[in-house]
């Protein structure tokens, strides 16, 4: 059997001389034309936002750094013409730990790290066996530990006490890593052929995109107890934890069913053909491919649901955003709220563009062409 | 119906066997009152024009479409809506699509040992040293770790048999295998199919490619409105077409 490719060598034709293209289309003056001035209309915009730039960025800059204070009192803030960082500085583990036990800091500081340490080996996908499923469960188990105390001579911590940054982590990555996998099998649900699942299905996502997250945690957190039998209590950050994963997985539910109706027929037929089941059709074939489709707006609706999470103020949850306003509520510090909101804002972005950084990896990794 | 007397049939026993199926989409009647019998080592074309029901036709064979009425026994096992069945006649049927439908998120070789590693449950070293055994012998065992996607038509289309042939089926379906080909790369997938009916593969295939038809067919049928019109031997289907619909059929793709 000879085949075309086999015995077919193409060359391309050889170029009589190496000519380079003119000078000011390549390199920084090519690249300055190109983007900046090309037109008079993009002109005049470049020149505009230059001007902008002037005469906003160096009066900020002396504010936040050369005028600014860093490692004084409230009282010395006052006296400086610059920003003070000094109220994030000094209030820094309120800030990040809330009203946990002072001396007891190193425990949840254990425990973030902990945390970022399973993140950060999580993201390379050749360690995605598992035993990584095992290693979250252990590493889950100790943050448990480390948090909640009462074991191994650890004393305990009521949950009513924790806030702060580990509060904000600990509903946001669980919150995510729950509602993801329930996100697929709703929208898996939505689309099955059995008439009672998929109503049950469309009803859950409807009514739960139809409600917004803070009536969900209100609902969670007052009226949910009320229907409990006398003498139980379920943990208040556990019922807003959950109603974070089922809002959350509803908005992801419907992005799912969006990948998996742009996948093409062939591929069912494809798998189908070869005897695969229902299940090994959609775990090998269709969802790999679909879940890699709809990655960027999937990373939209968790860095959303990221940022959701500090609606739990609301319920009274003293997360990261809650404990830095209670730092603006003590006298020696009111009045510089720009520097504590700027430094929250700081953490939110680190957490959101790790996130959508990360994502953008993931598509160039599993980009197959 | 003299002519059917001279078909040349494999002296095995029948493999497929369709009596008296109908298929409806809504209220269009697709296919109407098909007999098929199909036995080892036979190798049957189905052509016609387009909307004839001839690739509804083999996709009722491995339950890609379901027949309404009428029975179709694949390998000793009536398809029904049990999916068991259906499972093992999938197993046992292998397809080869026009479009090829690999799966771009697999490598090559990853794509022709998912079958057999997953519904045959053989190890996966294995199966990988199988698929290389099938990607060698439709030539494009270099390619085997890219993506479908770096591959040109012919190869994948290459490759889809390779898949197909992976899972070791008694019958393999090509639905239309070089429709969606470059002309330059025809030939190298009729190549491959007419070596797999050199070794005693059962085929039926879907096409118009006239020369692949005479050179390997037992029969030829024509199908036009959901019927099988005409069947005969490639000779006398070409030289001598009874139907006034199979002529015209003909004097349009053979100028």
């Amino acid at each position: 059997m000879k085949t075309a490719d086999a015995t077919i060598e193409q060359q391309p034709p050889e170029p009589e001389e190496d000519i380079r293209p003119p000078v000011t289309q390549i390199g920084v003056i090519g690249w300055v034309r190109a983007n900046l001035f090309n037109g008079w209309f993009n002109s005049v915009l470049t020149l505009v936002t230059l001007y902008g730039l002037g005469k906003i960025a160096p009066p900020f800059f002396r504010w936040a750094f050369i005028d600014s204070v860093w490692l004084t009192d409230g009282r010395a803030c006052r006296a400086a013409a610059g920003a003070c960082w000094s109220v994030v500085t000094s209030n820094f583990r309120f800030i990040i730990f809330g009203f946990y036990p002072y001396e007891l800091h190193w425990r949840p500081l254990a425990a973030m790290l902990l945390l970022f340490a399973l993140l950060f080996y999580s993201r390379d996908r050749k360690h995605w066996k598992k035993s990584l499923l095992y290693l979250w469960i252990g590493g889950l188990c100790i943050m448990g530990l480390l948090m909640r105390g009462g074991l191994l001579g650890l004393e305990p911590v009521e949950s009513t006490r924790w806030g702060g940054l580990p509060l904000t982590l600990l509903l946001s990555v669980f919150g995510l890593t729950a509602a993801y996998p329930l996100g697929v099998l709703l929208a898996l649900g939505r689309q099955s052929r059995l008439p009672g699942i998929r109503y049950l299905c469309i009803v859950y996502i409807e009514m739960i995109r139809g409600v917004p997250l803070i009536s969900l945690l209100f609902m969670g957190s007052i009226i949910f107890p009320l229907f409990l039998p006398e003498g139980i209590t379920i943990n208040k950050i556990l019922r807003a934890q959950v109603a974070i994963i089922l809002f959350t997985a509803a908005y992801i539910a419907e992005v799912v069913r969006g990948g998996l109706q742009g996948m093409a027929k062939g591929q069912y037929e494809a798998a189908e053909s070869m005897g695969l089941n229902y299940f090994l059709t959609m775990r090998l074939i269709i969802l790999p491919q679909a879940l890699k489709i709809i990655i960027p707006p999937t990373v939209s609706i968790l860095i959303s649901a990221f940022k959701d999470t500090s609606l739990v103020v609301i319920i009274a949850l003293f997360d990261v955003l809650k404990t830095s306003q209670t730092v603006l509520s003590n006298p020696e510090w009111m009045g510089f709220s720009p520097e504590v909101y700027i430094f929250v804002a700081i953490l939110y972005f680190l957490g959101c563009f790790s996130m959508s950084g990360y994502s953008r990896r993931l598509e160039r990794e599993l980009d197959t062409g | 119906m003299n002519e059917e007397t001279k078909i040349q049939r494999p002296d095995e026993e029948v493999i497929i066997e369709i009596k008296g199926m109908h298929k409806w989409f809504g209220d269009f009647h697709v296919l109407r009152d098909i007999d098929l019998e199909v036995r080892k080592r036979e190798r049957i074309v189905i052509c016609g024009p387009s909307g004839s029901g001839k690739s509804t036709l083999i996709r009722c064979i491995n339950r890609l479409e379901e027949h309404q009425r009428g029975d179709i026994i694949v390998d000793g096992i009536a398809l029904t809506n049990n999916v068991k069945n259906i499972e093992k006649i999938r197993a046992e049927v292998g397809m080869v699509f026009q479009h090829f439908n690999l799966f771009p998120h697999l490598t090559i070789v990853e794509n022709l040992a998912l079958g057999p590693i997953w519904v045959r449950k053989i190890p996966k070293k294995e199966a990988e040293e199988t698929a290389m055994y099938y990607l060698e012998k439709v030539q494009i065992a270099e390619q085997a770790q890219k993506y479908p996607g770096q591959l040109s038509g012919g190869q994948q289309q290459r490759v889809a048999i390779a898949r197909s042939l992976c899972m070791a089926p008694k019958v393999m379906l090509f639905d239309e295998p070089t429709s969606a080909l470059d002309p330059e790369m025809i030939k190298e997938v009729l190549d491959v199919m007419i070596e797999l009916a050199q070794e005693g593969m059962t085929m039926i295939v879907v096409t118009h490619e006239m020369g692949f038809a005479r050179s390997v067919a037992h029969r030829v049928m024509f199908m036009d409105f959901g019927k099988i019109v005409e069947e005969n031997t490639p000779e006398a289907f070409f030289n001598n077409p009874q139907h006034e619909r199979t002529k015209l059929f003909l004097s349009q793709i053979l100028h």
